[in-house]
């Protein structure tokens, strides 16, 4: 019994957070800690309930720190393993994302965006954490955030997290928002043959000639765990191909670059957009989340009334799709509208890439998401 | 008279070199140290070598496989113990390495796990963490070296710093009062909580052999000197200097409560084998309360 419980193959109809659970048991997650937070905890509470259905291990732990760590030291166990919380909790597990991005140890972290900052708005929605979901642990480090606009997109981007995390080796944030993840809708889970399983890449050499922390040409090293008599030493210290601390600007040259590289080096495979009329158009609306199902409306009311406006929806909104916003600007577009419920986080990722080109940040602060009119507004603006 | 007398062989530094590069070391013990990580960091006098080697002798006195032992540690001279150790081992931030051992353990039950820190580590910036494992008697050994402040930033005070200790942070003396790191142990739920210093290794290592044989939070406390960072403000003398005080001033006293568990700078220094209870673990509980009612639900 327990194998068939991890995909409830069927169609269901689900709020975003328990997509994400269902996502993560689809993924093969089977060891979940976390923290009670709004608007997240529904995540836990179905994890609660769910992971011990499949002989997995749930566990409340003291905080937010408490977590992340327990979530790295189950992915060296073996496990595929997640988190997930809201805002304050995404502040206090930075540290152990740093830590978890120098060990290289794949999980996945949910994040479900309420208003901030501090205690904010604990009931409604924000997107204030994309910057910190980028830039958020001190230091340098590639980050792969993904941002679903539906229910549905919560479970299968919630398997793509765990796909992502297994393949490059790094925490893989799963950037959602209050609005998503209290939303109810339909949700279709297939059969477990059509789902990816992707797991972590094992040594192939012995333990006396395998290099823990030696990227390869792939730039992520194969993944020896506890007890597979590799006898490693993991250290958040910048450390050689050997997994040894070594205090050296060179060491930390390596390193780093390599930390960033893996990621960098395979955005073009990592970067998910969907685009509507963008090859034609003057106008394009960039919007991700919660935003994109407003700003999508926005724009289909605009094409109707025969404007040229295209639609741009990021998936990944880490790596940032540069190339394309690149290309775009170069071809003629007059501008870029960005609705985002932030101050213009995204809007400057893509005025950086849009040299030249108008950008027009349609922002809310967070407890209410904009109405396609409020979007419309500022394509009629800018037109 | 016969004799016989044995040529020895000249001495070979390259060689020698080699073989503690590639094959850890020369001693018997070395087998436990990972390949070309000595020499250590730690200062001369300081008891972090000590216990370490009665680390080893402890786990090698028992059966259990060396690839089924993992070491985490957390920041701190002390969460350098895992770096030297031939095993799985985990240096993780500052004050996390017991909940990233509890993921650790409930990822993979089968092996031991140890947490090796120091006082700072796990009872200022990781005392939340410490109180809630042992709540759960999370089946970890936690081997907490307690040298009375931060050593490795140079000496600063800390939760165990004695009242009116000099260090670089508290230059009038300490006007804090210091934790019994056992009787906090204990209290939130240890069952096993032992106290000893680097003079008593005999006794650290039984003690040690007993946490490889025991399931349940189990919680030791070494005391060492840091002639460094705490011996010179408060004039406490040589690393060897401390080791007599704790020779001469310490006393055994087993089966106590730890509240009454004193530990004063120039002693008395009570020590001892405190508590050794038996209680369900956490993954006991988990298994018998929670999966036994989801698979049969």
């Amino acid at each position: 019994m327990s194998k068939d419980r991890d995909v409830l193959t069927g169609v269901h109809f689900l709020n975003g957070d328990d997509a994400i659970a269902e996502g993560a048991l689809a993924a093969g997650c089977r060891f979940f800690a976390g923290y009670p937070i709004t608007p997240a905890t529904e995540i836990a509470e179905r994890m609660a309930k769910r992971l011990p259905e499949v002989s997995g291990v749930y566990i409340q732990m003291e905080d937010e720190i408490a977590s992340m760590a327990a979530v790295l030291g189950a992915s060296w166990g073996g496990n595929k393993s997640m988190t997930a919380t809201s805002g304050p909790g995404f502040s206090l597990m930075m540290e152990n994302i740093g830590l978890g991005m120098m060990m290289e140890t794949p999980c996945v972290v949910v994040n479900i965006m309420r208003g901030g900052p501090s205690t904010g708005l604990p009931t409604l929605v924000g997107q204030g954490d994309v910057m910190q979901a980028r830039w958020g642990s001190h230091g340098d480090y590639g980050v792969i955030a993904l941002t679903p606009s539906s229910p549905q997109e919560a479970f299968d981007m919630t398997i793509e997290a765990f796909s992502l995390s297994e393949r490059y080796r790094i925490p893989v944030i799963v950037l959602s928002d209050e609005l998503i993840g209290h939303m109810y809708e339909r949700v279709v889970i297939p059969e477990k043959k059509f789902l990816p399983r992707i797991r972590r890449r094992k040594p192939r050499k012995a333990p006396s000639e395998h290099l823990p922390f030696q990227g390869g040409e792939d730039l992520v090293p194969p993944m020896a765990c506890a007890g597979e008599g590799y006898r490693l030493h993991v250290t958040g210290l910048t450390h050689d191909e050997k997994g040894y601390p070594v205090i050296s600007a060179e060491a930390q040259e390596r390193l780093v670059r390599r930390l960033c590289d893996k990621i960098r080096k395979h955005a073009a495979e990592i970067i998910r957009i969907e685009e509507e009329g963008t090859e034609d158009a003057e106008i394009i609306v960039v919007a991700y989340g919660c935003v994109a199902r407003s700003a999508r409306e926005s724009v289909n009311m605009a094409r109707k009334s025969g404007r040229r406006v295209g639609f741009l929806r990021l998936l990944t909104v880490w790596p940032f799709p540069e190339e394309r916003i690149r290309e775009l600007a170069a071809n003629g577009v007059k501008g870029f509208v960005v609705p985002e419920v932030n101050y213009g986080q995204i809007a400057g990722e893509v005025e950086r890439c849009a040299v030249g080109r108008d950008v027009l940040m349609v922002g809310l602060m967070g407890g209410a998401v904009h109405t396609p009119e409020i979007i419309l507004e500022a394509i009629e603006e800018m037109a | 008279m016969r004799y016989k007398l044995v040529e020895l062989e000249p001495f070979q530094p390259e060689e020698t070199q080699r073989k503690i590069d590639e094959t850890h070391g020369l001693h018997p013990d070395d087998q436990y140290l990972k390949p070309g990580r000595i020499p250590h960091i730690w200062c001369p006098g300081c008891g972090l070598g000590i216990v370490l080697s009665a680390f080893i002798k402890g786990l090698d006195s028992t059966e259990i496989p060396i690839d089924n032992c993992a070491v985490v540690s957390g920041i701190g001279c002390t969460g350098r113990v895992a770096g030297y150790l031939n095993m799985d081992t985990y240096h993780t931030t500052h004050g996390r390495a017991i909940p990233f051992a509890t993921g650790l353990k409930l990822a993979k039950p089968e092996m031991q796990v140890v947490v090796f820190s120091g006082d700072g580590d796990l009872f200022a910036i990781g005392g939340n963490h410490l109180i809630h494992a042992a709540r759960r008697n999370m089946d970890l050994t936690v081997i907490c070296v307690n040298n009375f402040n931060y050593g490795m930033t140079g000496g600063q005070a800390g939760p165990t710093t004695h009242m009116g200790a000099k260090t670089v942070t508290t230059p009038y003396g300490n006007c804090e009062y210091p934790f019994n790191l056992t009787h906090l142990a204990y209290a939130s739920g240890a069952v096993y909580v032992a106290r000893w210093t680097s003079f008593h290794a005999r006794y650290l290592i039984e003690s040690i052999q007993k946490c490889f044989a025991k399931k349940g939070f189990k919680f030791i406390e070494v005391l060492t000197p840091c002639p460094t960072g705490y011996g010179r403000p408060n004039r406490l003398g040589s690393g060897l200097d401390q080791m007599k005080v704790y020779r001469d001033n310490s006393e055994i006293r087993n089966h106590i409560n730890p509240m009454e568990a004193d530990s004063e700078l120039r002693g008395p220094i009570v020590v001892g084998e405190f508590v050794d209870e038996e209680k369900p673990t956490f993954l006991d509980r988990y298994e018998e309360g929670v999966l036994s009612k989801a698979r049969s639900g």
